[in-house]
């Protein structure tokens, strides 16, 4: 883990006197409990029963909250259209083939639009660039009849397909990168690859062996942006994979057990702890990374 | 030009063919699933395209946009959407803006406080519509009935709340590395000439964060227009509210019903997939394109020119 310079300059802009500091101590232990009430709430819930004992009392902790709790979770995991384990692997499965693809392609592009200097470069790399103010509803209607005609035309299945999905990814994944990937790479110095070139590189390797490497902080800060999006997306998935077809993510199957038991508020609940806790648990390995990443994307 | 040693004319031909094959992979996708989506997408707005019909539809030219403008529910969708936006921005900015301060300060614990005001922000936008229509609906009742998204009049208030939550603590980040890179010695050379601390903020730290404000204010009003996930799943566009008599008014009707909720994204995907409009839904999409586009332009040029060079 990399310390910034900013970091070590830990700046104070009202240099606080010592005895403020208790007090400040205090507020902002007040306020993260505050800020962490919706979360405590929702966990003593999923430990009842039934609704009725939510209606009774919602703040309360329930007897046999464990035998509850435990007994909602069953409930999800079993459930065979809510499909937890599934929606889980194909989340999975959907969110790293996406990571790798774009990073890849993106940081490919991103390489030879800065190091291809002619107009067409320019061009294509502000092309890229002007992605990034389409908004998802412009191009949600067409997207999904040009893939249903993909399909008409060559054969091939593209919606409620793994490919399908990670493919509109890489594309939609693909202005962000590319633009994040080419300020990067502008500040890699020439020289590294001039001499790989002498060393007798082509292309490809000086770019995988070379460049490639050295893009290691960036590439952090994509994974971290587009892991996010990906994994938390719900429009996409919807009009692309549907609702209640044999590929269904996470959010997806959130959507089917809100759906079906409309009133049943412990396992809804069960179910938002089960959906939101990989990533919770992953925050708190890879909590510097996370943050540092999507601070560092917005700046740029 | 150094580029020669690689890109020289002796080896061009093979120097294109790679570029094409670095390029390709990452611009066909993006030329296929965005650009192509966004010019039909043109085309298709001013056609009466409709779920049934693909294929079949015929250029109905500004139809559907006329049709548009007499839609007092689309009216009213935009009326929310900006209410909404404009309650979120200044919301979050400020919550934001006030946990940035002070988690900036020496505590002991400072890391901790971080890493917590930021967690809601990995909980996705639907999960977080169902966890607050619980909290709104089932646990605060107690002390607040009737709940904040079940009256029309505070529904986009509760919405607001929510999204705070969610998003403040991302923007506190962005406000943190700002903070940190204000001179710790023009504050204290203040502080010795006897400026307390809203004059120590107002005239130095808010200047030298300028920056900042542009980037997080244009990150949150962006993200506000373009809610639709936690809409979905806290409050399905409602409750129905009667549209307010002046709003009526400008459309020369007596109030009817209306969504309280129903923002511009869900508007659009009603109109497609509910009510299966496709042509006048993308009509809708067009529009806020252009609106997103204006918005945030003019937010970026007004906060810009307040940005001060260290």
């Amino acid at each position: 883990m990399q310390k910034t310079s900013n970091d070590k300059q830990k700046t104070n802009w009202s240099v606080t006197l010592k005895q403020n500091n208790w007090t400040i101590e205090i507020i902002s232990v007040l306020l993260l409990i505050l800020f962490f009430m919706p979360i405590i709430i929702v966990l003593i819930n999923v430990g009842k029963a039934d609704n009725n004992a939510i209606i009774l009392d919602p703040l309360g902790l329930p007897q046999n909250y464990l035998s509850n709790f435990l007994n909602n979770i069953e409930r999800i995991l079993t459930h065979r259209q809510i499909r937890y384990f599934s929606s889980f692997g194909y989340s999975l499965l959907i969110t790293t083939l996406s990571l790798t693809a774009i990073g890849i392609f993106s940081s490919m592009a991103a390489w030879v639009l800065v190091r291809t200097k002619t107009k067409y470069s320019k061009a294509i790399f502000f092309l890229f660039l002007s992605g990034l103010v389409i908004p998802f509803q412009v191009v949600m209607l067409p997207l999904v009849r040009l893939l249903q005609d993909i399909t008409n035309i060559t054969g091939i299945p593209m919606k409620e397909t793994v490919h399908g999905i990670v493919l509109t990814y890489v594309g939609f994944g693909a202005p962000l990168s590319v633009f994040m990937f080419y300020g990067f790479i502008k500040s890699v110095p020439l020289e590294i690859e001039e001499a790989a070139i002498i060393d007798g590189c082509n292309q490809s390797q000086v770019f995988f062996r070379v460049v490639f490497p050295i893009l290691k902080p960036i590439f952090v800060t994509m994974l971290v942006l587009n892991g996010l999006w990906i994994w938390n997306d719900y429009l996409l998935p919807v009009l692309v994979l549907g609702v209640k077809n044999p590929v269904q993510t996470l959010p997806l199957s959130v959507g089917v057990l809100a759906g079906l038991y409309t009133k049943d508020w412990p396992l809804i609940l069960t179910q938002v702890i089960l959906a939101a806790i990989p990533l919770l648990i992953l925050f708190l390995f890879v909590q510097k990374h996370i943050i540092k990443g999507m601070t560092s994307g917005a700046i740029k | 030009m150094k580029q020669n040693i690689i890109f020289g004319s002796s080896r061009r031909a093979q120097n294109n063919r790679s570029f094409l094959i670095f390029l390709l992979p990452s611009l066909s996708a993006f030329l296929i699933f965005v650009i192509v989506p966004f010019f039909t997408g043109v085309y298709y707005s001013f056609t009466n395209w409709s779920g049934l019909n693909t294929g079949n539809e015929s250029f109905t030219g500004l139809d559907n946009y006329r049709q548009i403008l007499n839609d007092p529910q689309f009216g009213f969708s935009f009326l929310q959407t900006a209410t909404y936006s404009l309650l979120s921005v200044v919301i979050i900015n400020i919550v934001a803006f006030g946990l940035a301060l002070l988690v900036t300060q020496k505590t002991i614990m400072k890391n901790v406080y971080r890493a917590g005001f930021f967690l809601p922000n990995l909980i996705g936008g639907l999960v977080l519509g169902y966890i607050w229509q619980f909290l709104y609906n089932r646990a605060l009742i107690i002390w607040f009935d009737p709940s904040l998204i079940s009256v029309g009049n505070t529904s986009i208030l509760g919405l607001t709340i929510v999204v705070t939550w969610q998003y403040a603590g991302y923007i506190m980040m962005i406000y943190i590395a700002a903070l940190q890179n204000v001179p710790q010695d023009l504050i204290e050379a203040a502080t010795i000439d006897g400026a307390n601390a809203w004059q120590r903020l107002r005239a130095i730290t808010f200047p030298l964060v300028a920056q900042a404000f542009t980037i997080a204010l244009f990150l949150t009003l962006v993200t506000s227009f373009k809610q639709y996930d936690t809409v979905v799943s806290l409050t399905q566009s409602g409750p129905a509210m009667q549209m307010p008599i002046w709003f009526a008014n400008l459309y020369g009707i007596n109030p009817i019903t209306v969504q309280s909720t129903e923002v511009i994204t869900y508007n659009i995907y009603e109109t497609a997939f509910v009510r299966f409009q496709l042509g006048v839904g993308q009509a809708k999409a067009i529009l806020f394109f252009l609106l997103i586009g204006v918005i945030g332009g003019l937010q970026v040029y007004f906060t810009q020119k307040r940005e001060v060079e260290m």
